[in-house]
């Protein structure tokens, strides 16, 4: 099952669309509350990354028996660091995004703590892409 | 301890979100900062914040918490009154500050 979502840089008016998408997918697959609540709030920071710090993406979500595997890919401008951007407070968030309450620098690690794997590539100038894996069977 | 239960004791005024009145009240989580709130609050608490725009309710639609009280009297966004309506969780208000809120909802759920 696949389901593909995009996402609009800047708009936070539809940030976190496509986790209550997923969200009520999951629910219906009677997928175990704690694994849902756990890619939930992975896809939600990825989304919300998306649109705090790119300029377009999108979220491919695909679900089988066994695994629920999530890519976000955006257009926009990389992370040059990424051990750095993964530490805890670490953001560069603009001071328009952090009034909202965004930028804590904690996105990156809830995904870390959400999620079983983590995969992070970016080129700057270019883009990133986000890989998460949630077992469903352990 | 249910969401009109707090109401009624800490003297709140529902915005929107009636239909979640009669959520259960398992605890409560105070911060403005939405992705500490993603990745600590748990489903049932009451979230205390400062925030007012609708990403608040997005937030609080995922995580599944009972409630969102605004302090200070802050007025909610357009956009947060109708997703909490939408999403049927309670939208709170309070003249209190967060301090003093946090406290007293704290000793209303530890007597
Ligand atoms: N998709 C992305 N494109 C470009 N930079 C990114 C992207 N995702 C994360 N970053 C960089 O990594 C930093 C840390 O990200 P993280 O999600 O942990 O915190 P944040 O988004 O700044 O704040 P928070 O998630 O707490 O609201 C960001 O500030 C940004 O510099
Ligand atoms: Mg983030």
């Amino acid at each position: 099952m696949e389901f593909n979502y995009e996402v609009e840089g800047g708009n936070f008016a539809k940030a976190g669309y496509a986790a209550s998408s997923v969200k009520k997918v999951l629910k219906e697959l009677n997928v175990d509350p704690k694994i849902i609540k756990r890619v939930v709030v992975a896809l939600y920071e990825g989304e919300v990354n998306v649109v705090a710090h790119a300029y377009r993406g999108n979220i491919k979500v695909d679900i089988d028996t066994e695994r629920i595997f999530i890519e976000i890919k955006d257009e926009g401008p990389g992370i040059p660091d990424i051990n750095l951007a993964m530490q805890v407070g670490y953001s560069t968030a603009s001071a328009m995004v952090r009034e909202m309450g965004f930028g804590a620098g904690m996105g990156l690690p809830n995904m870390k703590r959400n999620a079983d794997t983590l995969d992070i590539s970016s080129s700057v100038g270019k883009g990133t892409v986000v890989e998460l894996t949630t077992y469903l069977v352990k | 301890m249910k969401v009109t239960d707090i109401i009624e004791k800490l003297n709140l005024k529902v915005i929107a979100g009636a239909e979640g009145l009669q959520n259960k009240v398992t605890g409560g989580y105070t911060s403005d900062l939405l992705s500490d709130v993603m990745g600590n609050a748990d489903e049932g608490q009451v979230w205390i914040t400062l925030q007012t725009h609708r990403n608040v309710m997005a937030v609080a639609s995922l995580k599944e918490v009972a409630a969102v009280i605004i302090v200070k009297g802050l007025e909610a966004e357009e956009s947060t009154i109708s997703q909490s309506n939408n999403e049927g969780i309670p939208l709170l208000s309070s003249d209190l500050e967060t301090f003093e809120l946090s406290g007293q909802l704290y000793q209303l759920l530890h007597p």
